[in-house]
Protein backbone atom coordinates (compact mmCIF):
# COMPACT_ATOMS: atom_id res chain seq x y z
CA UNK A 1 0.00 0.00 0.00
CA UNK A 2 2.72 2.30 1.00
CA UNK A 3 4.29 1.69 -2.90
CA UNK A 4 1.27 4.22 -3.70
CA UNK A 5 2.81 7.63 -3.53
CA UNK A 6 -0.74 9.19 -2.88
CA UNK A 7 -0.78 7.15 0.21
CA UNK A 8 2.46 8.29 0.87
CA UNK A 9 1.93 11.86 0.62
CA UNK A 10 -1.20 11.74 2.65
CA UNK A 11 0.45 9.64 5.17
CA UNK A 12 2.95 12.55 5.33
CA UNK A 13 0.12 14.94 5.46
CA UNK A 14 -1.74 13.68 8.41
CA UNK A 15 1.57 12.82 10.11
CA UNK A 16 2.55 16.33 10.44
CA UNK A 17 -0.31 17.48 11.45
CA UNK A 18 -0.09 15.61 14.85
CA UNK A 19 3.19 18.22 15.85
CA UNK A 20 2.12 21.41 13.91
CA UNK A 21 -1.65 21.22 15.37
CA UNK A 22 -0.17 21.38 19.01
CA UNK A 23 2.85 23.07 18.35
CA UNK A 24 0.65 25.75 16.00
CA UNK A 25 -1.66 26.48 19.05
CA UNK A 26 1.28 27.58 20.71
CA UNK A 27 2.70 29.43 17.76
CA UNK A 28 -1.15 31.61 17.94
CA UNK A 29 -1.22 31.84 21.80
CA UNK A 30 2.47 33.30 22.54
CA UNK A 31 2.31 35.57 18.66
CA UNK A 32 5.10 33.76 17.53
CA UNK A 33 3.92 33.99 13.89
CA UNK A 34 6.84 35.74 12.56
CA UNK A 35 9.15 33.80 14.60
CA UNK A 36 8.16 30.87 12.61
CA UNK A 37 8.65 32.33 9.28
CA UNK A 38 11.96 33.29 10.22
CA UNK A 39 12.79 29.98 11.63
CA UNK A 40 11.39 28.31 8.49
CA UNK A 41 12.54 30.51 6.12
CA UNK A 42 16.07 29.38 7.67
CA UNK A 43 15.46 26.14 6.06
CA UNK A 44 16.75 27.33 2.48
CA UNK A 45 19.96 28.40 4.19
CA UNK A 46 20.10 24.74 6.08
CA UNK A 47 19.65 23.20 2.39
CA UNK A 48 22.78 24.62 1.27
CA UNK A 49 25.03 23.98 4.36
CA UNK A 50 23.80 20.14 3.36
CA UNK A 51 24.75 20.26 -0.34
CA UNK A 52 27.99 21.82 0.98
CA UNK A 53 29.00 19.27 3.46
CA UNK A 54 27.15 16.76 2.07
CA UNK A 55 24.97 16.14 5.14
CA UNK A 56 21.50 14.73 4.47
CA UNK A 57 19.09 17.58 3.47
CA UNK A 58 16.87 17.16 6.72
CA UNK A 59 20.35 17.24 9.23
CA UNK A 60 21.20 20.42 7.37
CA UNK A 61 18.09 22.36 8.02
CA UNK A 62 17.57 20.96 11.36
CA UNK A 63 20.72 22.78 12.17
CA UNK A 64 20.32 25.87 10.64
CA UNK A 65 16.74 25.86 11.99
CA UNK A 66 17.90 25.34 15.20
CA UNK A 67 20.26 28.10 15.18
CA UNK A 68 17.76 30.37 13.80
CA UNK A 69 15.18 30.01 16.43
CA UNK A 70 17.88 30.20 19.44
CA UNK A 71 19.47 33.29 17.97
CA UNK A 72 15.72 34.73 18.10
CA UNK A 73 14.50 33.53 21.10
CA UNK A 74 17.34 34.73 22.63
CA UNK A 75 17.14 38.54 21.26
CA UNK A 76 13.58 38.43 22.01
CA UNK A 77 14.41 37.41 25.91
CA UNK A 78 16.93 40.43 25.73
CA UNK A 79 14.32 42.96 24.51
CA UNK A 80 14.72 43.49 20.86
CA UNK A 81 12.07 45.37 18.81
CA UNK A 82 10.89 41.84 17.60
CA UNK A 83 8.87 43.04 14.56
CA UNK A 84 11.73 44.49 12.81
CA UNK A 85 14.00 42.03 13.82
CA UNK A 86 12.49 39.50 12.92
CA UNK A 87 11.99 41.36 9.82
CA UNK A 88 15.61 41.65 9.03
CA UNK A 89 16.35 38.03 10.45
CA UNK A 90 13.78 35.86 8.37
CA UNK A 91 13.84 38.01 4.99
CA UNK A 92 17.86 37.85 5.21
CA UNK A 93 17.93 33.81 5.82
CA UNK A 94 15.88 33.00 3.09
CA UNK A 95 18.07 35.35 0.91
CA UNK A 96 21.12 34.14 2.03
CA UNK A 97 19.93 30.42 1.45
CA UNK A 98 18.44 31.15 -2.13
CA UNK A 99 21.90 33.22 -2.93
CA UNK A 100 24.19 30.01 -1.39
CA UNK A 101 21.72 27.33 -2.95
CA UNK A 102 22.45 28.72 -6.67
CA UNK A 103 26.08 27.62 -6.12
CA UNK A 104 25.13 24.40 -6.26
CA UNK A 105 24.13 24.07 -10.26
CA UNK A 106 22.07 20.82 -10.09
CA UNK A 107 20.13 22.68 -7.63
CA UNK A 108 18.43 25.25 -9.32
CA UNK A 109 16.05 23.49 -11.18
CA UNK A 110 14.49 21.47 -7.99
CA UNK A 111 14.73 24.85 -6.16
CA UNK A 112 11.07 25.20 -6.36
CA UNK A 113 10.60 21.88 -4.19
CA UNK A 114 12.11 23.37 -1.29
CA UNK A 115 10.10 26.18 -1.38
CA UNK A 116 6.71 24.85 -1.78
CA UNK A 117 7.39 21.24 -0.89
CA UNK A 118 7.04 18.27 -2.92
CA UNK A 119 4.77 16.33 -1.15
CA UNK A 120 3.86 13.51 -4.21
CA UNK A 121 7.99 12.92 -4.42
CA UNK A 122 7.64 11.41 -0.49
CA UNK A 123 9.79 8.40 -0.30
CA UNK A 124 9.49 5.54 2.46
CA UNK A 125 12.09 7.18 4.16
CA UNK A 126 10.92 10.73 3.97
CA UNK A 127 7.59 9.18 5.76
CA UNK A 128 9.55 7.64 7.99
CA UNK A 129 11.09 11.03 9.14
CA UNK A 130 7.95 12.93 9.40
CA UNK A 131 5.95 10.59 11.38
CA UNK A 132 9.33 9.98 13.81
CA UNK A 133 10.06 13.48 13.67
CA UNK A 134 5.97 14.46 14.57
CA UNK A 135 5.79 12.09 16.72
CA UNK A 136 8.81 13.20 18.79
CA UNK A 137 7.33 17.10 18.81
CA UNK A 138 4.13 15.85 19.81
CA UNK A 139 5.19 13.88 22.88
CA UNK A 140 7.22 16.39 23.77
CA UNK A 141 4.74 18.80 23.86
CA UNK A 142 2.36 16.79 25.55
CA UNK A 143 4.87 15.57 28.31
CA UNK A 144 5.68 19.57 28.80
CA UNK A 145 2.13 20.37 28.78
CA UNK A 146 0.70 21.82 31.74
CA UNK A 147 4.17 23.58 32.31
CA UNK A 148 3.85 25.10 28.70
CA UNK A 149 0.32 26.38 29.52
CA UNK A 150 1.68 27.59 32.39
CA UNK A 151 4.80 29.60 31.33
CA UNK A 152 2.28 30.50 28.62
CA UNK A 153 -0.59 32.11 30.46
CA UNK A 154 2.06 34.03 32.81
CA UNK A 155 5.89 33.68 33.35
CA UNK A 156 4.97 35.16 36.72
CA UNK A 157 2.64 32.58 37.54
CA UNK A 158 5.35 29.31 36.22
CA UNK A 159 8.06 31.30 38.09
CA UNK A 160 6.16 31.30 41.42
CA UNK A 161 5.22 27.82 41.06
CA UNK A 162 9.09 26.57 40.58
CA UNK A 163 8.50 26.14 36.37
CA UNK A 164 11.44 27.95 34.96
CA UNK A 165 9.59 30.11 31.51
CA UNK A 166 12.84 29.91 29.66
CA UNK A 167 13.24 26.45 29.85
CA UNK A 168 9.76 26.17 28.41
CA UNK A 169 10.14 28.64 25.67
CA UNK A 170 13.31 26.44 24.67
CA UNK A 171 11.51 23.24 24.32
CA UNK A 172 9.19 25.18 21.78
CA UNK A 173 12.14 26.58 20.22
CA UNK A 174 13.48 22.96 19.29
CA UNK A 175 9.86 21.58 18.42
CA UNK A 176 9.90 24.00 16.04
CA UNK A 177 12.94 23.45 14.45
CA UNK A 178 12.49 20.21 14.07
CA UNK A 179 8.93 20.43 12.18
CA UNK A 180 10.75 22.84 10.36
CA UNK A 181 13.42 20.22 9.70
CA UNK A 182 10.70 17.00 8.80
CA UNK A 183 7.97 19.49 6.83
CA UNK A 184 10.23 21.07 4.26
CA UNK A 185 9.72 18.38 2.01
CA UNK A 186 6.07 18.49 2.61
CA UNK A 187 5.01 21.89 2.39
CA UNK A 188 8.49 23.77 1.85
CA UNK A 189 10.14 26.70 3.21
CA UNK A 190 7.30 29.58 2.42
CA UNK A 191 4.43 27.62 4.18
CA UNK A 192 5.52 25.81 6.71
CA UNK A 193 4.41 28.57 9.17
CA UNK A 194 1.04 28.53 7.40
CA UNK A 195 0.73 25.13 8.29
CA UNK A 196 1.12 26.52 12.04
CA UNK A 197 -0.95 29.09 12.48
CA UNK A 198 -3.92 28.79 9.92
CA UNK A 199 -5.19 25.54 11.30
CA UNK A 200 -4.64 26.85 14.94
CA UNK A 201 -6.26 30.48 14.13
CA UNK A 202 -9.30 28.22 12.76
CA UNK A 203 -9.52 26.19 15.75
CA UNK A 204 -9.72 28.96 18.12
CA UNK A 205 -13.66 29.74 17.75
CA UNK A 206 -14.23 26.32 17.92
CA UNK A 207 -13.07 25.14 21.09
CA UNK A 208 -13.18 26.02 24.94
CA UNK A 209 -10.18 24.53 26.00
CA UNK A 210 -6.35 24.68 25.25
CA UNK A 211 -6.68 20.87 24.64
CA UNK A 212 -9.59 20.95 22.48
CA UNK A 213 -7.66 24.02 20.14
CA UNK A 214 -5.12 21.48 19.69
CA UNK A 215 -6.95 19.02 18.83
CA UNK A 216 -9.02 21.04 16.33
CA UNK A 217 -6.35 22.43 14.88
CA UNK A 218 -4.36 18.80 14.22
CA UNK A 219 -7.82 17.44 12.69
CA UNK A 220 -8.09 20.64 10.75
CA UNK A 221 -4.60 20.25 9.60
CA UNK A 222 -4.98 16.51 8.73
CA UNK A 223 -8.05 17.35 6.47
CA UNK A 224 -6.52 20.72 4.76
CA UNK A 225 -3.73 18.02 3.69
CA UNK A 226 -6.25 15.68 2.25
CA UNK A 227 -7.98 18.37 0.35
CA UNK A 228 -5.32 20.09 -0.91
CA UNK A 229 -3.63 17.01 -2.32
CA UNK A 230 -6.63 16.13 -3.71
CA UNK A 231 -7.03 19.54 -5.29
CA UNK A 232 -3.19 19.09 -6.46
CA UNK A 233 -4.43 15.54 -7.89
CA UNK A 234 -7.31 16.83 -9.99
CA UNK A 235 -5.95 20.29 -11.02
CA UNK A 236 -2.48 19.70 -11.04
CA UNK A 237 -1.30 22.26 -8.47
CA UNK A 238 1.50 22.96 -6.91
CA UNK A 239 0.46 19.99 -3.92
CA UNK A 240 2.35 22.26 -0.75
CA UNK A 241 0.25 25.36 -1.98
CA UNK A 242 -3.04 23.37 -2.54
CA UNK A 243 -2.70 22.17 1.27
CA UNK A 244 -2.33 25.76 2.76
CA UNK A 245 -5.24 27.00 0.46
CA UNK A 246 -7.40 24.42 1.80
CA UNK A 247 -6.64 25.19 5.05
CA UNK A 248 -7.08 28.89 4.79
CA UNK A 249 -10.77 27.75 3.15
CA UNK A 250 -11.43 25.55 6.36
CA UNK A 251 -10.20 28.92 8.52
CA UNK A 252 -12.82 30.99 6.52
CA UNK A 253 -15.68 28.41 7.02
CA UNK A 254 -14.94 28.47 10.78
CA UNK A 255 -14.77 31.99 11.06
CA UNK A 256 -18.22 32.56 9.81
CA UNK A 257 -19.37 30.03 11.44
CA UNK A 258 -18.19 31.36 15.16
CA UNK A 259 -19.70 34.84 13.40
CA UNK A 260 -23.27 33.17 13.12
CA UNK A 261 -23.39 31.41 16.36
CA UNK A 262 -21.19 34.45 18.13
CA UNK B 1 11.03 28.90 61.65
CA UNK B 2 10.11 31.71 59.19
CA UNK B 3 8.45 30.85 55.79
CA UNK B 4 10.44 32.96 53.56
CA UNK B 5 12.88 35.73 54.21
CA UNK B 6 15.07 38.36 52.60
CA UNK B 7 18.57 38.32 53.89
CA UNK B 8 20.41 42.01 52.98
CA UNK B 9 19.07 41.40 49.26
CA UNK B 10 19.62 44.20 46.34
CA UNK B 11 17.97 44.23 43.15
CA UNK B 12 19.45 45.89 40.12
CA UNK B 13 17.94 46.93 37.00
CA UNK B 14 20.74 47.74 34.91
CA UNK B 15 22.48 50.27 36.53
CA UNK B 16 19.79 51.88 38.74
CA UNK B 17 19.15 50.00 41.82
CA UNK B 18 15.75 49.10 43.01
CA UNK B 19 15.76 47.13 46.07
CA UNK B 20 19.08 47.92 48.24
CA UNK B 21 19.82 46.49 51.71
CA UNK B 22 16.22 44.73 52.56
CA UNK B 23 15.85 42.14 55.27
CA UNK B 24 12.59 40.70 56.14
CA UNK B 25 11.28 37.03 56.96
CA UNK B 26 7.54 36.15 57.08
CA UNK B 27 6.22 34.27 60.39
CA UNK B 28 3.67 31.86 59.83
CA UNK B 29 0.01 33.07 60.10
CA UNK B 30 0.99 36.86 59.73
CA UNK B 31 -0.53 39.70 57.57
CA UNK B 32 2.29 41.38 56.37
CA UNK B 33 1.59 45.03 53.73
CA UNK B 34 4.39 46.32 51.87
CA UNK B 35 3.61 49.80 51.88
CA UNK B 36 5.52 52.26 49.85
CA UNK B 37 4.47 54.64 47.12
CA UNK B 38 4.98 54.20 43.50
CA UNK B 39 8.43 53.48 41.96
CA UNK B 40 9.25 52.12 45.36
CA UNK B 41 10.12 48.59 44.81
CA UNK B 42 7.37 47.21 45.81
CA UNK B 43 6.58 44.62 43.31
CA UNK B 44 10.28 44.30 42.84
CA UNK B 45 10.29 43.28 46.44
CA UNK B 46 7.88 40.24 46.15
CA UNK B 47 9.37 39.17 42.63
CA UNK B 48 12.41 38.88 43.94
CA UNK B 49 11.21 36.91 46.93
CA UNK B 50 9.37 34.21 44.88
CA UNK B 51 12.51 34.04 41.91
CA UNK B 52 11.11 36.03 39.57
CA UNK B 53 13.66 39.09 39.17
CA UNK B 54 17.59 37.64 40.39
CA UNK B 55 18.82 39.46 43.29
CA UNK B 56 21.87 41.00 42.89
CA UNK B 57 23.32 40.40 46.32
CA UNK B 58 21.93 39.01 49.21
CA UNK B 59 19.97 35.53 49.59
CA UNK B 60 16.83 34.85 49.69
CA UNK B 61 15.61 31.81 51.62
CA UNK B 62 12.35 29.22 51.83
CA UNK B 63 11.37 27.04 54.55
CA UNK B 64 11.39 23.29 53.23
CA UNK B 65 8.88 22.44 51.10
CA UNK B 66 6.74 25.93 51.37
CA UNK B 67 3.48 26.02 49.68
CA UNK B 68 3.05 28.89 47.76
CA UNK B 69 0.29 30.33 46.48
CA UNK B 70 0.31 33.71 44.38
CA UNK B 71 -2.09 36.31 42.71
CA UNK B 72 -0.34 38.61 40.39
CA UNK B 73 -1.20 42.42 39.87
CA UNK B 74 -3.30 41.36 37.04
CA UNK B 75 -3.53 38.33 34.72
CA UNK B 76 -3.93 39.37 30.67
CA UNK B 77 -5.08 36.67 29.31
CA UNK B 78 -4.86 36.86 25.41
CA UNK B 79 -8.15 35.90 23.59
CA UNK B 80 -6.22 34.12 21.40
CA UNK B 81 -6.15 31.17 24.09
CA UNK B 82 -9.45 29.56 24.94
CA UNK B 83 -9.70 28.81 28.50
CA UNK B 84 -12.31 28.76 31.17
CA UNK B 85 -12.20 28.99 34.74
CA UNK B 86 -12.32 25.47 36.00
CA UNK B 87 -9.44 24.53 33.55
CA UNK B 88 -7.35 27.63 34.58
CA UNK B 89 -7.20 26.17 38.30
CA UNK B 90 -6.49 22.84 37.39
CA UNK B 91 -2.59 25.12 35.99
CA UNK B 92 0.04 24.62 36.94
CA UNK B 93 -1.38 21.45 38.78
CA UNK B 94 -4.18 19.00 38.02
CA UNK B 95 -7.04 19.69 40.82
CA UNK B 96 -9.96 17.76 41.01
CA UNK B 97 -13.40 18.92 40.61
CA UNK B 98 -14.70 19.19 43.90
CA UNK B 99 -11.22 20.61 45.45
CA UNK B 100 -12.26 23.20 42.20
CA UNK B 101 -15.39 24.02 43.31
CA UNK B 102 -14.84 24.68 46.71
CA UNK B 103 -12.37 26.79 45.75
CA UNK B 104 -14.76 29.09 43.41
CA UNK B 105 -17.11 28.70 46.72
CA UNK B 106 -14.65 30.38 48.53
CA UNK B 107 -14.21 32.67 47.03
CA UNK B 108 -17.44 33.69 45.92
CA UNK B 109 -17.81 32.36 41.73
CA UNK B 110 -19.95 29.31 42.42
CA UNK B 111 -21.07 28.09 39.40
CA UNK B 112 -18.38 30.52 36.95
CA UNK B 113 -16.57 27.44 36.04
CA UNK B 114 -17.59 26.92 32.76
CA UNK B 115 -16.59 30.75 32.27
CA UNK B 116 -14.12 32.21 29.56
CA UNK B 117 -11.22 33.75 31.75
CA UNK B 118 -11.38 36.47 29.10
CA UNK B 119 -14.93 36.91 30.16
CA UNK B 120 -14.54 38.04 33.75
CA UNK B 121 -14.62 41.26 34.91
CA UNK B 122 -11.61 42.83 37.06
CA UNK B 123 -13.20 41.74 40.15
CA UNK B 124 -14.12 38.21 38.84
CA UNK B 125 -10.18 37.68 37.61
CA UNK B 126 -9.12 38.89 40.92
CA UNK B 127 -11.06 36.18 42.87
CA UNK B 128 -10.87 33.57 40.36
CA UNK B 129 -6.54 34.05 40.28
CA UNK B 130 -7.36 33.97 44.97
CA UNK B 131 -8.80 30.84 44.00
CA UNK B 132 -6.34 29.26 41.91
CA UNK B 133 -3.82 30.29 44.80
CA UNK B 134 -5.86 28.50 47.27
CA UNK B 135 -5.52 25.03 45.50
CA UNK B 136 -2.34 24.65 46.35
CA UNK B 137 -3.11 24.88 50.02
CA UNK B 138 -0.47 27.89 50.68
CA UNK B 139 1.19 28.40 53.58
CA UNK B 140 2.18 31.91 52.06
CA UNK B 141 -0.22 33.72 50.00
CA UNK B 142 1.40 36.45 48.29
CA UNK B 143 -0.53 39.63 46.37
CA UNK B 144 0.38 42.02 44.63
CA UNK B 145 -1.97 45.15 44.96
CA UNK B 146 -4.57 42.63 44.24
CA UNK B 147 -7.52 45.05 44.33
CA UNK B 148 -5.78 47.03 41.29
CA UNK B 149 -8.81 47.94 39.33
CA UNK B 150 -11.34 47.42 41.65
CA UNK B 151 -14.08 49.75 43.01
CA UNK B 152 -14.21 50.53 46.59
CA UNK B 153 -17.06 47.85 47.46
CA UNK B 154 -15.20 45.27 45.75
CA UNK B 155 -11.79 46.33 47.38
CA UNK B 156 -13.02 46.19 50.41
CA UNK B 157 -14.64 42.20 49.93
CA UNK B 158 -11.59 41.68 48.62
CA UNK B 159 -9.70 41.83 51.95
CA UNK B 160 -12.49 40.70 54.06
CA UNK B 161 -12.08 37.70 52.59
CA UNK B 162 -8.11 37.10 52.42
CA UNK B 163 -8.75 37.74 56.09
CA UNK B 164 -10.95 35.14 56.05
CA UNK B 165 -8.82 32.54 54.08
CA UNK B 166 -6.45 33.20 56.90
CA UNK B 167 -8.80 32.79 59.68
CA UNK B 168 -9.94 29.35 57.58
CA UNK B 169 -6.64 28.41 56.71
CA UNK B 170 -3.97 29.72 58.93
CA UNK B 171 -2.39 30.94 55.76
CA UNK B 172 0.32 33.46 56.23
CA UNK B 173 -0.36 36.74 53.77
CA UNK B 174 2.15 38.98 52.16
CA UNK B 175 0.84 41.51 50.12
CA UNK B 176 1.84 44.90 48.55
CA UNK B 177 -0.52 47.85 48.65
CA UNK B 178 -0.11 51.75 48.18
CA UNK B 179 -3.96 51.55 50.17
CA UNK B 180 -3.09 53.27 53.51
CA UNK B 181 -6.58 53.02 54.68
CA UNK B 182 -6.68 49.45 53.80
CA UNK B 183 -3.24 48.08 55.24
CA UNK B 184 -4.04 50.14 58.58
CA UNK B 185 -6.79 48.29 59.24
CA UNK B 186 -5.47 44.65 58.22
CA UNK B 187 -2.18 44.07 59.10
CA UNK B 188 -0.28 42.87 61.79
CA UNK B 189 3.01 44.22 60.35
CA UNK B 190 3.28 46.97 58.06
CA UNK B 191 6.85 47.27 56.05
CA UNK B 192 7.31 50.87 54.70
CA UNK B 193 9.57 50.86 51.78
CA UNK B 194 11.29 53.25 49.15
CA UNK B 195 14.11 51.20 47.96
CA UNK B 196 15.10 50.18 51.10
CA UNK B 197 13.23 49.10 54.44
CA UNK B 198 11.75 53.07 55.73
CA UNK B 199 10.19 51.49 58.84
CA UNK B 200 8.44 48.45 60.25
CA UNK B 201 6.13 47.75 62.66
CA UNK B 202 2.26 47.25 63.47
CA UNK B 203 0.00 49.60 61.75
CA UNK B 204 -0.06 51.94 64.65
CA UNK B 205 4.04 52.21 65.32
CA UNK B 206 4.56 53.10 61.40
CA UNK B 207 1.55 55.31 60.99
CA UNK B 208 3.65 57.47 63.97
CA UNK B 209 7.21 57.24 62.53
CA UNK B 210 8.61 60.02 61.16
CA UNK B 211 10.15 58.11 58.31
CA UNK B 212 6.49 57.01 57.17
CA UNK B 213 5.39 60.81 57.96
CA UNK B 214 7.64 61.66 55.42
CA UNK B 215 6.81 59.28 53.28
CA UNK B 216 3.26 59.77 53.15
CA UNK B 217 2.75 63.55 54.58
CA UNK B 218 1.27 64.25 57.91
CA UNK B 219 -2.20 64.54 58.65
CA UNK B 220 -4.07 64.03 55.27
CA UNK B 221 -4.75 60.32 54.27
CA UNK B 222 -5.50 58.85 51.00
CA UNK B 223 -4.14 59.69 47.41
CA UNK B 224 -3.28 63.03 47.29
CA UNK B 225 -0.63 62.49 50.06
CA UNK B 226 0.42 59.41 48.38
CA UNK B 227 1.25 61.66 45.31
CA UNK B 228 2.97 64.13 46.95
CA UNK B 229 5.72 62.89 49.07
CA UNK B 230 8.56 62.93 45.94
CA UNK B 231 8.26 66.65 45.27
CA UNK B 232 7.80 67.75 48.91
CA UNK B 233 10.66 65.68 50.49
CA UNK B 234 14.21 64.55 48.91
CA UNK B 235 14.07 61.01 51.02
CA UNK B 236 17.36 59.03 49.75
CA UNK B 237 16.78 57.52 46.63
CA UNK B 238 13.12 59.31 45.57
CA UNK B 239 14.87 61.38 42.63
CA UNK B 240 15.84 58.14 40.97
CA UNK B 241 12.46 56.30 41.51
CA UNK B 242 10.81 57.86 38.33
CA UNK B 243 13.51 56.75 36.09
CA UNK B 244 13.53 52.84 38.01
CA UNK B 245 10.03 52.68 37.51
CA UNK B 246 9.22 49.49 35.27
CA UNK B 247 5.63 49.17 35.64
CA UNK B 248 4.20 50.77 32.51
CA UNK B 249 1.15 51.59 34.29
CA UNK B 250 2.65 53.31 37.02
CA UNK B 251 4.68 55.26 35.01
CA UNK B 252 1.36 56.40 33.59
CA UNK B 253 0.18 57.82 37.04
CA UNK B 254 3.76 59.17 38.12
CA UNK B 255 4.04 61.23 34.66
CA UNK B 256 0.02 62.37 34.84
CA UNK B 257 0.88 63.35 38.57
CA UNK B 258 3.70 65.43 37.93
CA UNK B 259 1.84 67.33 35.06
CA UNK B 260 -0.95 68.15 37.57
CA UNK B 261 1.75 69.90 39.95
CA UNK B 262 3.45 71.39 37.01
Amino acid sequence: MLDDFLVRAGLAGVGLSLATGPLGAFVVWRRMAYFGDATAHAAILGVALALATDLPIVAGTLVVALAMAVTVATLAARGWAMDTTLGVLAHSALAFGLVAVSFFPGVRTDLSAYLFGDILAVSRADLMLVWGGALAVAALIAWRWQRLLTATLSEDLAHAAGIRPQRERMVLVLALAVVVAVSLKVVGALLIAALLIIPAAAARGLARNPEAMALMATLIGAAAAMAGLALSLWQDTPAGPSIIVAAAVLFAASASLGRMRG
Amino acid sequence: MSLIAADHICVRYGETEVLHDVTLSIAPGEIVTILGPNGSGKSTLLRALLGIVPVAEGRVTRADGLRLGYVPQRLHIDRSMPLTVRRFLSLPVRVADAAAETALDRVGMTGFGARQMTDLSGGQMQRALLARALLANPQLLVLDEPTQGLDQPGEAGFYRLIEAVRQDTGAAVLMVSHDLHVVMAASDRVICLNGHICCEGTPRVVSSAPEYRALFGLGTQGALALYQHDHDHDHDHARDHHARDHHAHDRHDHDRHEHDHA
